[in-house]
């Protein structure tokens, strides 16, 4: 499998006319855990959004396992795990059901899951530990619990690529101690991890590489970054290593932009936050 | 007369074998328009419908198909507009139910047919169905279930997260526009049992009703197609029989059951709601402060918590809390803890 996971050269993304993303390159290979960090607003998500095909990319060009985003149809090689919903459905729904609907991958239309199929959600309610709580209705469990009911969604297709949507945004140290237990397990069967946070927390010793968002674009790409030194502006030093990395070209490209002029009046200037 | 005479009479088994299929289609539709949040489309494609019947009583042809075809238009439009400007979405619905609802009164009077016939489809007349019309009923109901219990698995996932679905590689267009097809099907399906104005009530009520009971989605869809096919056979043969003494309507009365069991069924999903609350297992985060004196004893026990002591137990990690005035007892040695 020579071809990587992911790879985004010279991506862009607009929404409704207002370019969000620009020149993103971002090349994952296979077994890699990437965490996509920034600030509120830096674009981190819409990028991960962009990657899984629901934001168009509006220049660039998408490659998931050296297929072209357009061509690509094998998506039971890929696990989302979107950004927990407020609100829920209208309509109860067991965490069985919801876990069983992440097996669609791979399941025929109008046939009945098989054994197979079973063993599997069951397998992926063990990796986050519900195993014990799948009759409940989702809408009953905490919102640490309903996480990691999502995690188990996109396990139970068996994906050899996950991208995680802040999964530990308002998530308890326990339960985000459950999701790392969790993440962990993914990592050591060999998935390729790409996973957006804030702040990593107890996922911090899983993590490969560190890809930093500041307004849109990519500013630091390269070894493990704590969360203090995301915010720095200069990445607590970890920015000499950069000329030695093989994403130096576009650092070069846009050495000192880090604050473009693309914030909206609210959005926090990075580098005017206090760091300690 | 007798239940055995009420039943001979071929009117009588039309009207049922309708309900029948009326009831267990419509609540299906209903269970994916609920999930969504959109319990008012059967509502608006209903009105729609309106105009697609005057059109059918205008040019002569089967008001039932015209119906189909004039919902479906509403279904996909709906849609687009729906897709189209995400914040619209109700206004849309809002359009299409003043202007089918309009056109259709319109219609029926430039075609000089009393208001009398349009109301037939209105309010629903199910005991004077025509064979053709059964016919038509059956077909419509048995694609609708067919397809709505085939699809469920895709259905639900669309419903409940149309993103991850899409992630997952379904097109979620095709099954989002599949939903209000079919819902503009059981719409003109249950036309003649309830009527155009009272349709979303047998697709949405019994869903309503299900819900406050059960915990997952199959549940729910199995429990709202019973109180479907309950709530519209029952309240025909209660119109049926009623009917000896005063004139009464098979639609609302099948409406009204069906809000019947709703009504029965909430405080029982209010209680069960309560109780789950109650016994939900606490958070297994037991306080892990290894100096013993830390602990809170409780004062004043004079009875001991077992399984007969009348208070409620909660799994809590390793052990049981019992809940006791508010407060939670731990067993611990020979006295209780408060967690």
């Amino acid at each position: 499998m020579s071809q990587p996971p992911v790879l985004l050269r010279d991506g862009a993304v607009a929404v409704g006319g207002r370019p969000i993303l620009r020149h993103i390159d971002l090349r994952v290979d296979a077994g890699e855990f990437v965490a996509l960090m920034g600030a509120n607003g830096s674009g981190k998500s819409t990028l991960v959004r962009a990657l899984v095909g629901i934001r168009p990319l509006t220049a660039g060009r998408l490659q998931l396992f050296g297929t072209d985003l357009g061509r690509f149809h094998d998506w039971s090689r890929i696990g989302f795990v979107p950004q927990r919903g407020g609100a829920g459905s209208g309509v109860p729904a067991s965490v069985w059901e919801v876990v069983a609907s992440g097996r669609l991958t791979r399941r025929r239309l109008l046939r009945p899951m098989s054994r197979h199929d079973r063993t599997v959600v069951a397998d992926a309610l063990e990796v986050v530990g519900l195993a014990d709580r799948a009759r409940d209705g989702v809408s009953n469990l905490s919102g640490g619990q309903q996480q990691r009911v999502l995690i188990a969604r996109a396990l139970a297709g068996e994906p050899e690529l996950f991208f995680l949507d802040e999964p530990t945004a308002g998530v308890d140290l326990p339960n985000q101690d459950a999701l790392a237990g969790a993440l962990d397990v993914l990592k050591q069967r060999g998935a390729t991890i790409v996973l957006v946070a804030h702040e990593l927390g107890p996922l911090a010793p899983l993590v490969d590489r560190s890809v930093v968002m500041r307004s849109g674009r990519i500013a630091y790409d390269g070894a493990p970054l704590g969360d203090q030194a995301v915010h720095d502006p200069l990445f607590g030093g970890m920015l000499d290593g950069m000329h030695s990395h093989h994403h130096v070209d576009h650092m070069h490209r846009s050495p000192h932009d880090v604050t473009p002029p693309m914030n909206a009046p609210l959005d926090r200037q990075p580098h005017e936050e206090g760091h300690r | 007369m007798t239940a055995a005479e009420l039943f001979a009479l071929p009117f009588m088994q039309r009207a049922l074998i309708a309900a029948v299929f009326t009831g267990l289609a419509a609540p299906v539709v209903g269970t994916y328009l609920v999930q969504r949040r959109l319990s008012l489309l059967g509502d608006g494609l209903g009105h729609v419908a309106v105009t697609g019947v005057a059109l059918g009583l205008l040019t002569g042809t089967s008001p039932t198909w015209t119906a189909v075809v004039v919902a479906l238009i509403g279904a996909v439009l709906v849609e687009v507009i729906r897709e189209r400007g995400h914040t619209n979405g109700d206004v849309a619905l809002a359009l299409l139910f003043y202007g089918g609802l309009a056109g259709g009164v319109l219609v029926t009077g430039l075609g000089g047919q009393s208001a009398s016939t349009l109301q037939s489809y209105l309010f629903g007349s199910i005991t004077t169905i025509s064979v053709s019309d059964v016919v038509a009923t059956m077909v419509l109901a048995a694609v609708v279930v067919l397809l709505g219990l085939g699809l469920s698995p895709q259905l639900f996932a669309v419903a409940q997260d149309h993103e991850y679905a899409r992630v997952a590689g379904l097109n979620v267009r095709f099954y989002n526009m599949l939903v209000a097809v079919l819902a503009a099907v059981s719409v003109t399906v249950a036309m003649r049992t309830v009527g155009l104005l009272l349709v979303s009530a047998l697709m949405v009520v019994p869903v309503a009703t299900s819900q406050q009971v059960a915990r997952s989605f199959r549940v729910t869809l199995a429990a709202a197609m019973g109180l479907g096919l309950f709530a519209s056979v029952g309240g025909l043969v209660v119109s049926a029989f009623a009917s000896f003494h005063a004139r009464v309507a098979p639609g609302p009365s099948i409406v009204l059951l069906a809000l019947a069991c709703y009504v029965v069924t909430w405080p029982m999903g209010a209680w069960l709601r309560r109780r789950a609350r109650l016994r939900a297992p606490f958070a297994d985060h037991v306080p892990d402060s290894a100096d013993p004196d830390e602990h809170d004893i409780s004062e004043q026990h004079t009875h001991d918590h077992g399984p007969d002591c009348g208070h409620v137990a909660v799994p809590h990690g390793d052990h049981v809390d019992y809940l006791h005035d508010g407060h939670r007892h731990a067993p611990h040695g020979r006295h209780y803890d408060e967690h």
